[in-house]
C-alpha cells in the first residue's frame, strides 16, 4: 500500500486543516471570479478613487478608481494559475529525473545529480528574471522560469525517496524476477515517492507565489492591466501614505496563500509520517 | 580531512565551470540576440550587426565563451552596448552595498533566530512555544518586499522615525548609514529569522530524542545542560545546512528588497540592467551572484566537516 | 533499610494519564548482590530502571518510595528529590548501561572527554587526573591501546567497543549502583560474553549493586544471583536465580522457564518443539485486573480475579520481597503432581 493509502483514516492535525482552509478558500476565490465579481474586473469605474473599504466597495478603490476586491478575486486566478503551471512543469521533469537518478547508480545518475545540484544556484527569482532580459516579462514567462527552476527541488526529493524504495525487498524481489525497470518506477517506485512528491508540491506552490509577487512587483510579472496582487503592492507603494489599505490588502492575501500553502504541506508531512511529530 | 577539503574544492571548481556554461549559453546561445535585444525592435539591422561585430557577438560561441571566462577571471567583464561605461567597477561598488545588507540581515536572522528556535523545541508541548511557532509559520509566509513595504508605511511614512529609503557610504555618515540600513535589512532578517527558527526547532527537537543525550542526562546533566553540551553541536548541522540555503535566497531577496528602498546595490543594478537592456551586464551580475551562491555552499561544506567528525572520515 | 541496603523500591507505581503501566512493583538490592530483572519486552522491566534513575519520558508520573543509599544515607524518596538533587546522585552514586551502543556516545565528542566529563561533573577528579583516570578505565573493560581510543570519535568503534566505552563511563566514579538495561541485546553473541564478564567483574571490584534488565534467562543465570520475574507491570515472582529457574512457583514463570529451554543444555533435545506461552502480552495498560497472567494462564480460576498476595517462599537477607510470588495456583510441591 502506498503512503497516502496508509495515511488514510489517521487523525488530521491543526496545520493540515487550517492549510487546508486557507488553500481552499484561495481556490474557491479564483473559481468565483470566473461566474461572478461584485464589479466588472479590471475596469475603471465611475466612482471616487481611494475609497476605504465600505458597503459598496468592500475592500475600497485604488487610484485608478477600480474596485480592490474584485482585483483580489482575478488575481487569485493569476496565483494558483502561475503556480500550478510552475509546480507541473517542475514535478513532470523533476520527478522522472529523480527516479532515473535513484535507479542508475552509475555516471548517469551522477550527471544528473551535479547538474541538478548546479541548477540549485539558481534560485527562482533569479532565473526568471534573467528570461525576462532576455524575453520580456509576462506571466507566461515567469510560470516557465519559475517551473525550471523548482526541477531541482523534486528531482532531488524524489531521489532520496526513491532510493529508500529500491532498497526494499520487493523490489529486490521485483528486479530478481526480471521486470523491467520501467514497470517497477511505475508499480513500486513512484507509488511510495508520491507522498513526498505531493508535499513538495505544496511547499513550491508557496514559493511560486512568491516569487510571481514579487516579479510583478518588479515590474517583470504580469503586466500592468492584469490583475496579480504583486502587482497591485507595486501600485499602493506611492500612495502609502493616504491609502495604507491598498497594500495592506493584496499583502494580506499574499501571506495568508503562502501560509496556507506551507501549512499544507507541513501538516500533509506529518500525516503521511506521524512519526516525525509522534513527540 | 584533506582528501575531504580536496574533494569539496574539485566540486566547487566543478559546479562554477557548469555555472559559467548555464549562464553563457543562456544569454548566448538561447533564441534571442543581445544586439537586437539591446538596440529595440526598431533598430536598423545593420545598426545591430555592427553592435554585433564591435563586441565579437558573430564568432564562434567557443571563442566568445572563452573570452567571456577570461573576462570574469580578470576581473574585467567588458563594457555596457550603449553607454560603453566598464561593468566590473559597477559591479564592485554595488556587490559593497549588497553584502553590508544581507550580512548584516543574516547576523540579525541568527540572533534572534537561535535563541527562538531553542525556545520553541524545549517548550513544544507548552502554550507559548505553539504561539511562538505560529508566529514563526506566519513569518515564513511573509515576503521580505512586502515586510519592506510594511515597515515604510509604518516608520518612515507614519512615524518618520527612519527615511524610507536611499543609501550613503558608512565612513561618510556612519549614523545616516545605520538609519538607512536598519530597515532593509530588518525586512530580510524577519523572513530568515522565521525560517530560521523553524529549523532550529526542529534540529533541537529531533536531538533532544537522541539517545546520546540520555546517556548524558544518566551522567548527572541536567536538561538544559546536557542539551547545550552534547545536543547544540549535533543539532547545528541540519542548521547549518539551511544557513548556506538561506544566504542564497537572502541575496536573491536583497535583489527585490533593494528595489523596495531603493538601495543601489547588485539588485538595483540587475534590475536596471534588465530594463535598460544590456544583457552583458545582466550575465555578469547573474554570474556573480551565482558564484556567491556556490562558494556559500563551498564554506557550508567545510563547516560540517568541522562540526561532524563522522564526515571527516568519510564513515556515516 | 538495614545498613547493606542500597537500593530499596516500595510500592512503585508509574502511568500514563490514567493508564497503569507499573503496579506496586518493590524489591531491594543489596551492596554487592547482581540482581536481574526479566520478562518479556513491555512487561516494565525498563520503566523501572527509568524511574530509579528519575529518567521517565515526559508524560508519565511515577508514585512509591525509592530509596538509594550510595555516598549519603538514604534519606529522601528519590521520586520526590527535585531534578538539580537527582542529576547529582546520576552517574555518581548510580549509573546506568543502555541497550543501543551505537547511538548512546555523542558523535562529536571524543571518547575520552565523554569519559572523563562524567568525573569532571562530579568533582571526584581534577581535569588532569580525570583525563589519566579516563583511560586507565578504558583499559579496564578491556579496550586495546587506550590512549588512542581516548582520542577517537565514536563512529571509529564497533558496537561492543562503543558498549565497553558506555560501561567505562558508568563504573568512572564507582557507583553503589549499577543498572544495565539489555546491555549485550544489541551486540554479536561472541562479544556479549566478553561485556558481560566485565559488568560482573566491574561491579564485584567495587562491591556494587546491580540490576540487571534482560530477556535472556541464560545471561540472568550466568551473571546473577537473584532473579526478579516481571509481567504486565507487576514482580511476579523473586529469588535466587537456581530455585527461581529450577524449581519456579509462578505459572508465568513456569511457562517462561519451558519457553527458553535452559534444560537443553544437558542433553534433553530431542523434543520436537519448545512449548510456548499461549496468547500473547496485551498491550501496556490493557493487562487484566486481578492477576495481570490470568487471561493467558491454564491454572485460572475465578479467585484470580484479585490481585494475588506476595507469598514468601523462604528467608532472605535482602528483605521478604526477594524472595517469594503471587499465585493463587502456583506450581512446584506436591499440587503441580
Amino acid at each position: 500500500m502506498s503512503e497516502v493509502g496508509r495515511a488514510w483514516g489517521r487523525r488530521l492535525n491543526p496545520s493540515l486543516v487550517v492549510g487546508g482552509v486557507l488553500v481552499t478558500a484561495i481556490v474557491v476565490l479564483a473559481l468565483v471570479s470566473y461566474v461572478w465579481t461584485p464589479w466588472p474586473p479590471m475596469r475603471v469605474l465611475p466612482v471616487e478613487a481611494y475609497q476605504t473599504p465600505n458597503a459598496e466597495h468592500w475592500l475600497g478603490t485604488d487610484r485608478f478608481r477600480r474596485d480592490v476586491f474584485t482585483q483580489i478575486l482575478v488575481g487569485a486566478r493569476t496565483t494558483l494559475y502561475v503556480g500550478l503551471v510552475a509546480v507541473g512543469v517542475a514535478a513532470v521533469v523533476g520527478v522522472p529525473l529523480g527516479i532515473l537518478a535513484a535507479m542508475s547508480p552509475g555516471w548517469l545518475g551522477q550527471v544528473v545529480m551535479r547538474t541538478n545540484d548546479v541548477l540549485l544556484a539558481f534560485p527562482a527569482l533569479l532565473l526568471a528574471i534573467m528570461f525576462a532580459a532576455l524575453y520580456g516579462g509576462s506571466t507566461r514567462v515567469a510560470m516557465i522560469a519559475i517551473g525550471i527552476a523548482t526541477i531541482p527541488a523534486f528531482a532531488r526529493i524524489t531521489r532520496s525517496g526513491a532510493l529508500g524504495v529500491m532498497k526494499s525487498e520487493y523490489v529486490v524481489a521485483a528486479r530478481a524476477a526480471g521486470r523491467s525497470p520501467l514497470a517497477i518506477a511505475w508499480r513500486h517506485v513512484l507509488p511510495n515517492v508520491a507522498g513526498l512528491v505531493i508535499v513538495q508540491a505544496s511547499v513550491s506552490f508557496a514559493i511560486a507565489i512568491l516569487a510571481e509577487a514579487a516579479l510583478a512587483y518588479l515590474g517583470l510579472g504580469t503586466p500592468t492591466g492584469q490583475a496579480s496582487w504583486g502587482r497591485m503592492l507595486y501600485e499602493a507603494q506611492t500612495t502609502l501614505r493616504s491609502a495604507p489599505h491598498l497594500a495592506l490588502v493584496p499583502g494580506a492575501a499574499i501571506a495568508l496563500s503562502v501560509l496556507g500553502f506551507n501549512l499544507f504541506g507541513d501538516g500533509l508531512r506529518d500525516w503521511l509520517d506521524p512519526r516525525l511529530e509522534r513527540r | 580531512m584533506l582528501l575531504r577539503v580536496a574533494h569539496r574544492l574539485t566540486v566547487l571548481l566543478v559546479s562554477l565551470a557548469l555555472a559559467s556554461v548555464v549562464v553563457f549559453a543562456f544569454m548566448r546561445v538561447l533564441p534571442g540576440d543581445p544586439a537586437r535585444v539591446a538596440l529595440g525592435v526598431n533598430a536598423s539591422e545593420e545598426a545591430v550587426r555592427a553592435l554585433r561585430t564591435q563586441f565579437g557577438l558573430d564568432r564562434p560561441v567557443l571563442v566568445q565563451y572563452v573570452d567571456w571566462v577570461g573576462g570574469l577571471l580578470t576581473l574585467d567583464p567588458g563594457v555596457e552596448f550603449l553607454s560603453r561605461a566598464p561593468i566590473g567597477p559597477q559591479i564592485a561598488d554595488r556587490l559593497l552595498v549588497t553584502a553590508w545588507l544581507v550580512v548584516s540581515a543574516m547576523l540579525l536572522a541568527l540572533v534572534v533566530a537561535v535563541p527562538v528556535g531553542l525556545w520553541m523545541a524545549l517548550r513544544h508541548r507548552h502554550w507559548d512555544g505553539i504561539v511562538l511557532s505560529g508566529l514563526s509559520q506566519v513569518g515564513v509566509a511573509v515576503p521580505a518586499f512586502l515586510a519592506g513595504i510594511l515597515m515604510i508605511s509604518v516608520f518612515a511614512v507614519r512615524l518618520g522615525w527612519l527615511p524610507s529609503g536611499g543609501w550613503v557610504v558608512p565612513a561618510q555618515d556612519p549614523v545616516g548609514f545605520a538609519r538607512r540600513l536598519a530597515m532593509p535589512a530588518l525586512s530580510l532578517a524577519l523572513v530568515q529569522g522565521a525560517v530560521l527558527a523553524r529549523y532550529v526547532r526542529s534540529a533541537v527537537l529531533d536531538v533532544l530524542r537522541e539517545d546520546y543525550l540520555r546517556t548524558a542526562r544518566a551522567k548527572g546533566l541536567r536538561p538544559v545542560q546536557a542539551l547545550v553540551r552534547h545536543g547544540l553541536r549535533n543539532a547545528a548541522v541540519p542548521v547549518v545546512t539551511v544557513l548556506g540555503l538561506q544566504l542564497a535566497t537572502l541575496l536573491i531577496g536583497a535583489v527585490v528588497v533593494e528595489r523596495v528602498f531603493v538601495v543601489p546595490g547588485l539588485g538595483s543594478l540587475l534590475l536596471d540592467s534588465v530594463a535598460k537592456r544590456e544583457l552583458l551586464t545582466v550575465q555578469a551580475v547573474v554570474m556573480v551572484l551565482v558564484v556567491a551562491v556556490l562558494v556559500i555552499n563551498f564554506v557550508v561544506d567545510l563547516l560540517y566537516l568541522l562540526i561532524d567528525p563522522r564526515l571527516r572520515t568519510g564513515a556515516r | 533499610m538495614p545498613d547493606r541496603t542500597v537500593l530499596r523500591v516500595d510500592g512503585l507505581d508509574v502511568h500514563a494519564g490514567s493508564t497503569p503501566l507499573l503496579q506496586d512493583v518493590s524489591f531491594a538490592i543489596d551492596r554487592g548482590e547482581r540482581v536481574g530483572l526479566i520478562g518479556e519486552s513491555g512487561s516494565g522491566k525498563s520503566l523501572t530502571a527509568l524511574s530509579v534513575m528519575g529518567l521517565l519520558p515526559e508524560g508519565l508520573g511515577a508514585t512509591g518510595d525509592v530509596r538509594l543509599a550510595a555516598r549519603t544515607p538514604a534519606e529522601h524518596n528519590l521520586l520526590a528529590l527535585g531534578e538539580r538533587a537527582l542529576a547529582r546522585m546520576r552517574g555518581d552514586g548510580m549509573s546506568m548501561v543502555f541497550q543501543e551502543p551505537m547511538t548512546a556516545l555523542n558523535p562529536t565528542m571524543r571518547v575520552g572527554a565523554q569519559v572523563a566529563e562524567v568525573m569532571l561533573l562530579h568533582r571526584t577528579r581534577s581535569r588532569r587526573a580525570a583525563r589519566e583516570r579516563a583511560v586507565e578505565l578504558l583499559e579496564q573493560v578491556g579496550l586495546p591501546d587506550p590512549a588512542h581510543v581516548a582520542r577517537a570519535y565514536p563512529h571509529e568503534l564497533s558496537g561492543g567497543q562503543r558498549q565497553r566505552v558506555v560501561l567505562a563511563i558508568a563504573l568512572a566514579n564507582d557507583p553503589a549502583l549499577l543498572i544495565c538495561d539489555e546491555p549485550t541485546t544489541a551486540l554479536d553473541v561472541t562479544v556479549q560474553a566478553t561485556v558481560l564478564d566485565l559488568v560482573v567483574r566491574g561491579v564485584e571490584a567495587r562491591q556494587a549493586a546491580l540490576l540487571f534488565i534482560t530477556h535472556d534467562l541464560g545471561v540472568v543465570a550466568t551473571v546473577c544471583e537473584r532473579v526478579l520475574v516481571m509481567y504486565g507491570g507487576r514482580i511476579v515472582e523473586a529469588g535466587p536465580v537456581q530455585d527461581v529457574f529450577g524449581d519456579p512457583r509462578h505459572r508465568y514463570t513456569q511457562g517462561l522457564v519451558a519457553a527458553s529451554d535452559l534444560s537443553g543444555a544437558d542433553g534433553r533435545r530431542e523434543r520436537a518443539r519448545l512449548p510456548t506461552i499461549p496468547g500473547s502480552v496485551p498491550p501496556a495498560g490493557r493487562f487484566p485486573a486481578g492477576c495481570v497472567f490470568r487471561t493467558r494462564c491454564a491454572h485460572a480460576t475465578d479467585v484470580c480475579a484479585t490481585p494475588p498476595p506476595w507469598t514468601p517462599r523462604g528467608e532472605h537477607p535482602a528483605g521478604a520481597t526477594a524472595y517469594g510470588y503471587a499465585c493463587f495456583h502456583p506450581a512446584g510441591g506436591e499440587e503441580d503432581g
